[in-house]
């Protein structure tokens, strides 16, 4: 088995695994039923993408596993997601916030991808594409409604932005297996997308009134395995089935 | 308008729900035929948004990829189903912030069986095998109930809740189908959700003070004694083909009236639950309020900005 393919696919899907779960989170609790809607269908969107990942990682692995134990049966340092996804639904500020510095760089990313020669994660590429521009306009257009809308709104967006601005500058550290794949042609040079990534956010958060951020201080971790104190609780949730019945189908 | 001239209004208007008309927004309809709409149309859309909340409490425990993705759509099929029962009751002039400070003072009820807590993954199953599949009996004859917007919802309610009793049908038998401890847990919620169920079909017909001029105005085509034994007729044999016992032990085949005879509900326990009082009707209010107390500032901010927005375009018009 290619282990940095494995390990590649593993840091794409990690991220949508985790994003999906806290969305999910959040369903029937939305501040109206359009957006809860939105952020249900946004997790579905998500989830669907990890079941495609993980059943060419299964395939790749071809040692038995299953979509769902790569999904569900690893240890919490075993995760490969960014911190910024695994932030809390503090508010819908920070979800809102968190969702569209993600969608930013997932919509950058997944356009890169697609021209891999990976003709697998291509495909896979070119079907996330289309829901991820839309997850993109709904994220951006909730920073513009909450930065642009009332005093109050703009005073929790900004607060929002200011706490998760920590977590972006990881979206661009290059693990051992993307630089691996670089070279064989599959994947992409993430630190290229870096530039284009902070002009497009800095548009769209001007154009919300909202301030960017000047810090310079960043957090990293998530590629390497070392996660926030969230991540625990967020995993005893996604795999309390899988651990509580091990063995099973459902 | 005379007394008169009323009456004839009502009578021509009783003739054209007796032709199998459809009654639209915009035609004359007897105050009291708008009320029970609106009452009835908010209920129903308020227990699709109260009955998203059971089955989100599973969405990040769900034990598979498959399986979350399928109670992901299905809870936002819910969500949908509510958007478009508010939209279509909002067509008799009421609005949807009305309708959810009903829902939220207690003045609008919702469906009961949403106030019982949803323990293991099992419940998931029986929700859409037992829940669905009671609302489905209830529902299938307003796809020809007399009042236009709701009929039409109704199509496409029905389309989506007949997918989602399936679906709920094959969590129980996956469940049934696999290790002991699995099955005990699928007999177990079945234990749990059978009588709510059953009550769910609503009161005994002495007891039910809507059914007459529901039943005229199409808005019911069987009483609930009906509807429940219907129910009963076709979810035992179900049962039986998943292995498990309906926790009823008075439960027999009549073969005169080719029905099953079944044991006393407990209506104590009904009235308790719709008065207010089960197991979880405080925490799924109480989740309803905090959400939309809590959003008040999400919605403000879209006003806000959409008026901005208006304004701007103004100027630039200007």
């Amino acid at each position: 088995m290619n282990n940095n393919l494995y390990n590649y696919i593993l840091g794409i899907a990690d991220n949508s695994l985790i994003l999906g779960q806290r969305l999910g989170e959040l369903t029937g609790h939305g501040p109206s039923l359009e957006t809860d809607i939105a952020c249900t269908n946004i997790s579905l969107d998500l989830f669907g993408q990890v079941r495609s990942y993980f059943q060419y990682a299964a395939k790749l692995a071809n040692d038995g596993r299953t979509e769902d134990d790569i999904a569900m049966l690893r240890k919490e340092n075993e995760y490969r997601n960014v911190l910024l996804v695994e932030q809390p639904n503090t508010n819908f500020a920070y979800t809102i916030g968190r969702q569209f510095l993600f969608d930013v760089y997932h919509l950058a990313f997944l356009t890169e991808l697609e021209k891999s020669k990976d003709l697998t994660l291509s495909a896979i590429a070119k079907k996330c594409i289309k829901e991820v521009r839309y997850h993109e306009r709904f994220s951006s257009d909730w920073v513009k409604r909450l930065g642009d809308g009332t005093e109050e709104s703009n005073k929790k967006m900004q607060e929002s932005i200011d706490d998760l601005w920590t977590y972006t500058d990881e979206l661009f550290h290059q693990t051992e297996a993307d630089k691996a794949m670089v070279l064989e042609g599959i994947g992409l040079d993430i630190t290229q997308l870096k530039q284009a990534y902070y002009a497009k956010v800095t548009d769209f958060l001007e154009e919300a009134t909202l301030k960017v951020p000047d810090s310079k201080y960043f957090q990293k971790g998530g590629k390497k395995g070392i996660h926030a104190e969230h991540m625990g609780y967020i995993l005893a949730e996604l795999q309390f089935m899988q651990r509580a019945y091990p063995n099973m189908e459902w | 308008m005379s007394e008169e001239q009323i009456r004839s209004l009502e009578r021509q208007f009783e003739a054209r729900i007796a032709r199998d008309e459809k009654i639209e927004p915009k035609d004359w309809m007897p105050e009291k035929y708008r009320q029970t709409h609106i009452r009835q149309m908010s209920q129903h859309a308020h227990s699709e948004i109260v009955g998203m909340l059971p089955e989100a409490n599973w969405i990040t425990r769900a034990p598979s990829l498959r399986r979350k993705v399928a109670l992901l759509a299905k809870v936002q099929d819910e969500a949908g189903h509510g958007l478009y029962l508010y939209s279509a009751a909002e067509t008799l002039g009421i609005s949807r912030e009305e309708m959810y400070e009903q829902l939220h003072t207690g003045k609008a009820k919702y469906s009961s069986i949403f106030n019982y807590p949803t323990l293991t993954w099992a419940d998931m199953g029986a929700i859409g095998w037992l829940v669905d599949g009671a609302a489905i009996i209830n529902q299938v004859p307003l796809c020809n109930t007399s009042f236009g917007p709701y009929a039409r919802a109704m199509v496409r309610v029905c389309k989506e809740e007949s997918f989602h009793q399936r679906q709920g049908y094959e969590i129980m038998l996956k469940l049934c189908n696999g290790t002991p401890e699995q099955k005990d847990m699928a007999q177990d919620a079945l234990n749990r959700w059978w009588w709510p169920s059953l009550m769910m079909l609503g009161p005994t017909d002495e007891a039910s003070v809507h059914t007459e001029q529901s039943m005229k105005w199409k808005l019911k085509r069987k009483t609930n004694d009906e509807l429940r034994q219907q129910f009963i007729d076709q979810t035992v044999p179900q049962a039986d083909i998943l292995g498990l016992t309906i926790p009823d032990p008075d439960l027999k085949w009549n073969e005169e009236r080719g029905s099953y005879d079944f044991g006393v509900i407990n209506w104590d326990e009904f009235w308790q639950v719709v008065k207010g009082h089960g197991p979880m009707n405080k925490e799924r209010m109480k989740a309803r309020v905090n959400a939309w107390e809590g959003g008040e500032w999400v919605r403000d901010a879209a006003m806000a900005f959409a008026e901005k927005q208006r304004e701007r375009r103004e100027k630039q018009v200007v």
